[in-house]
């Protein structure tokens, strides 16, 4: 009795439960969904890779941290999405990128693109795309730099590039390719092979991801399915990377149909390159993205189209990361456009 | 979802949540009368609208179920004794469920008396007039039994130039733990019907359609087996979910007709009324009687006896506390239920006419409650709960810097009833709710002052 009589009486007002769904579970689960993604990088690329992801993670959870500090915020880095930003950055460089770069690009991305906004929630871009884009400026050789997967020996040793020493002249890894690639190994991916010398990859090499590319973006099946299950979770709207393909297949449907020797197909379009990646996991960062019914097709579309566009008609063989920053761009616009009708509203009050 | 809803039987509205229902623990147990408490507490402002004005003096002696005070107003309504005993006070401050204390008329229960109710007179309800129903439903002191506590007899004289057609009987009970309406349909299925009877009389309606969630298919299958031949009166089961008994979501369900933005049911020709409030109309005006008691669920983990208790308005929590066995650990205390209901913060709080339940929380599901607050991560899950298709996050975010104002002039603020939609799904635990409604008494503040 005399401890109930101490206990403070807390006032809280309705809703007096809630649903058992955290921010923590829904970052944790994009962790896990990313998990298989990594893994198939480091099966692919090796030690490098491996080094990669744990750089950038590193680096952008250090940054976080740092930024927590010098704000006078709690530290945040336990609600998961700074790892996410670590791993998906990793999965969209070269396999061998200097370590000392991708260090910077996980700072940049936090620090850039999150942390100078007020962290979790308040960024408008994606920190992981801020954070490819400015290394995408500052290294641009670097980044282009391509190297074989399924080396022999890729368990053992690290990739000559991944070692650069900061601000050196790159390494030369084309000895290096050359003594440990495949027969053919060009470093072309599939979008440059197909842009420039319209040589089409197999479908089925795209969907493994038995190609040149990026540590993580190779296996659009892989990702695919990644996807699906946060998708089946409810942590992720399915109705984005629909659009984004909706939209890619809309714009490079015709150009294929025109002429199919410049203008590859839409399967082709959606498999390669970092599309499939940006899709599931980049365009439906759910801070960047629009929430309204309708905002979120045309924003997925807007990615979709916008990507071959720059494609096709840029010069770059990758449009996946402007597109999406763009997009991001134009969230808060699209959202403030497609606001739904409120019940009852009447149709000279439901334009808002 | 779209496409589950194709293959849906049951008509529902759009959006929502679906809390877990908790109704196990007491949707089997009849209602059972809970004893009269040694003193009893009567406020005056049980309702909404004008408080009623105190008939009795402190000292006197009062029957049960004669008037004790009138109404204050036309919306407002008059009070009953609920127990025979004598007058102690008729300006007691009691707390509310609310917050502020108001006052009341305090009864010292006779314990020696039988407690009938010797008051009232037969009345051949087919030889009323609209009129005198109407006011027959007025002297019976009825407000809306499902929460809003509404005086009923307001519903039934619509502004000049509005008709209502159809009358609609919420018997969804879409609130957890809550199944004191699901007993009243099974076991007062007669009273219901002579209710809506009378209702539909009274309002002129042509037709009476009952709305029951799916969950409660029993109830559905006692109200058709009892329905009159004339066919004016259906029973329709609808979907499950949170807020089914929302009115707006209601009519939405079967009618598939929308109350135009801050406007009433009877705008689009309905009014809509709980199947308790009926069933008690259906009982009390044949005798000319009032309102005195009301049917309670009393359930949630920190309750040892959890049941639906057929309670005497103005019964103090404490006393109703003691008889359901709560547990020591309880530590909050729900009027109402969990998804809108208020927690209380006195046990001095009385039993009223709008309250449907009690329901007690112990530490343990509190810790589990327990979570920090994140920054909106603009996952969209409140746009996909909120009935009413507004934006919860941005009304949230403008909320968080105060932007009152444009929440409202922009954002529709004044569309939401607290449904508490919104709160629930956020995995940020943003107390999205909450902020609606200071932005909402901000505004009002700010209104009065200008005026």
């Amino acid at each position: 009795m005399s401890r109930k009589q101490k206990k403070v009486v807390e006032i809280r007002t309705s809703p007096h439960l809630k649903k058992a769904i955290s921010v923590e579970q829904i970052m944790r689960n994009v962790v896990y969904a990313l998990l298989p993604v990594c893994g198939w990088s480091v099966y692919q690329f090796g030690l490098s890779a491996l080094v990669l992801i744990l750089v950038t993670i590193l680096s952008c959870v250090l940054t976080e941290s740092l930024f927590c500090r010098l704000s006078g915020r709690p530290n945040s880095v336990g609600d998961f999405s700074v790892i996410i930003t670590g791993m998906l950055l990793a999965l969209t460089l070269p396999p061998g990128f200097p370590l000392w770069m991708a260090a910077v690009a996980g700072f940049m991305a936090i620090g850039l693109g999150k942390a100078l906004f007020g962290g979790l929630g308040y960024n408008v871009m994606n920190p992981a795309l801020v954070g490819r884009a400015f290394v995408q400026a500052a290294f641009p050789v670097a980044i282009t730099t391509w190297t074989p997967g399924f080396t022999e020996g890729r368990f053992l040793e690290f990739i000559p590039s991944s070692l650069a020493l900061p601000f050196m002249s790159p390494v030369d890894t084309a000895d290096w390719v050359k003594s440990h690639a495949v027969d053919g190994f060009t470093g072309a991916t599939p979008l440059a092979l197909q842009k420039f010398e319209h040589v089409t990859t197999s479908t089925m090499d795209l969907l493994t991801g038995s190609v040149s590319g990026s540590a993580g973006e190779a296996s659009a099946l892989l990702i695919f399915v990644c996807g699906l299950y946060l998708a089946f979770r409810k942590m992720m709207d399915w109705r984005i990377p629909a659009a984004v393909f909706l939209g890619a297949a809309l714009i490079s449907g015709p150009l294929h149909l025109m002429n199919p020797e410049i203008y590859p197909s839409p399967l082709f379009v959606i498999l390669s390159g970092g599309l499939m990646l940006g899709a599931m996991f980049m365009a439906t960062d759910m801070v960047i993205s629009p929430m309204t019914p309708r905002g979120v097709w045309l924003y997925g579309i807007v990615i979709g189209v916008l990507t071959v566009i720059i494609r096709q008609f840029g010069g770059l063989t990758e449009g996946v990361m402007y597109a999406i920053l763009v997009a991001n761009a134009l969230s808060p616009l699209i959202a403030s456009v497609t606001q739904p009708r409120i019940y009852g509203a009447t149709k000279k009050g439901a334009e808002s | 979802m779209g496409l589950l809803n194709l293959f849906r039987r049951t008509p529902t509205f759009r959006h929502g949540v679906h809390p877990m229902e908790h109704k196990e623990q007491t949707a089997h147990l009849a209602i059972r009368r809970l004893p009269f408490a040694p003193t009893i507490y009567v406020p005056l402002a049980q309702h909404i609208g004008a408080p009623a004005l105190a008939l009795v003096k402190p000292g006197q002696e009062v029957v049960r179920g004669e008037p004790i005070a009138e109404a204050g107003g036309f919306v407002s309504v008059p009070m009953h004794a609920p127990v025979t005993g004598i007058v102690r006070s008729v300006d007691h401050l009691v707390p509310t469920a609310a917050g502020p204390k108001t006052p009341a008329i305090v009864i010292d229960t006779y314990e020696a008396s039988t407690q009938e109710v010797l008051y009232g007179r037969e009345q051949d309800l087919s030889t009323l007039s609209r009129e005198a129903l109407i006011e027959a439903v007025k002297a019976s002191g009825m407000v809306g039994l499902g929460g809003a506590a509404f005086p009923s007899h307001v519903k039934l004289l619509p502004p000049e130039g509005k008709v209502i057609d159809t009358l609609i009987i919420n018997g969804c009970e879409c609130e957890p733990y809550l199944t004191c309406d699901h007993r009243v349909m099974l076991e007062q299925t007669d009273r219901l019907i002579a209710g809506i009877r009378t209702i539909m009389r009274a309002t002129g309606a042509k037709r009476a359609i009952i709305g029951v969630e799916d969950n409660k298919l029993d109830a559905v299958q006692a109200i058709r087996e009892k329905l009159p031949e004339d066919g004016v009166i259906s029973c329709e089961a609808v979907e499950t979910k949170y807020p089914q008994g929302a009115e707006k979501m209601l009519i939405s369900s079967l009618l598939k007709r929308e109350v135009p933005s801050g406007g009433l049911p009877v705008d689009i020709g309905v009014a809509v009324y709980n199947v308790g409030t009926l069933a008690q109309l259906g009982e009390l005006i044949p005798h000319s009687q009032g309102l005195i008691e009301r049917v309670v669920t009393v359930s949630g983990p920190g309750v040892g006896k959890p049941g639906n208790y057929l309670v005497p308005i103005g019964t103090p929590l404490s006393f109703l506390m003691d008889q359901v066995k709560s547990s020591s650990d309880a530590n909050e205390v729900i009027v109402g239920g969990p998804m809108m209901g208020m927690t209380v913060a006195s046990l001095s709080v009385p039993i009223t006419k709008g309250v449907s339940g009690v329901v007690v929380f112990e530490q343990a599901a509190e810790d589990q409650r327990e979570r920090p607050v994140h920054p909106c991560i603009k996952c969209g899950a409140c746009l996909d709960a909120c009935p009413i298709n507004l934006n919860p996050s941005m009304l949230g975010q403008l909320a968080s810097v105060r932007h009152y104002e444009t929440m409202e002039s922009e954002y529709h603020l004044n569309d939401c009833f607290e449904c508490g939609c919104c709160s629930y799904v956020c995995p940020s635990n943003i107390p999205l709710t909450q902020y609606f409604r200071i932005a909402k008494s901000v505004n009002r503040e700010a209104r009065a002052a200008a005026a």
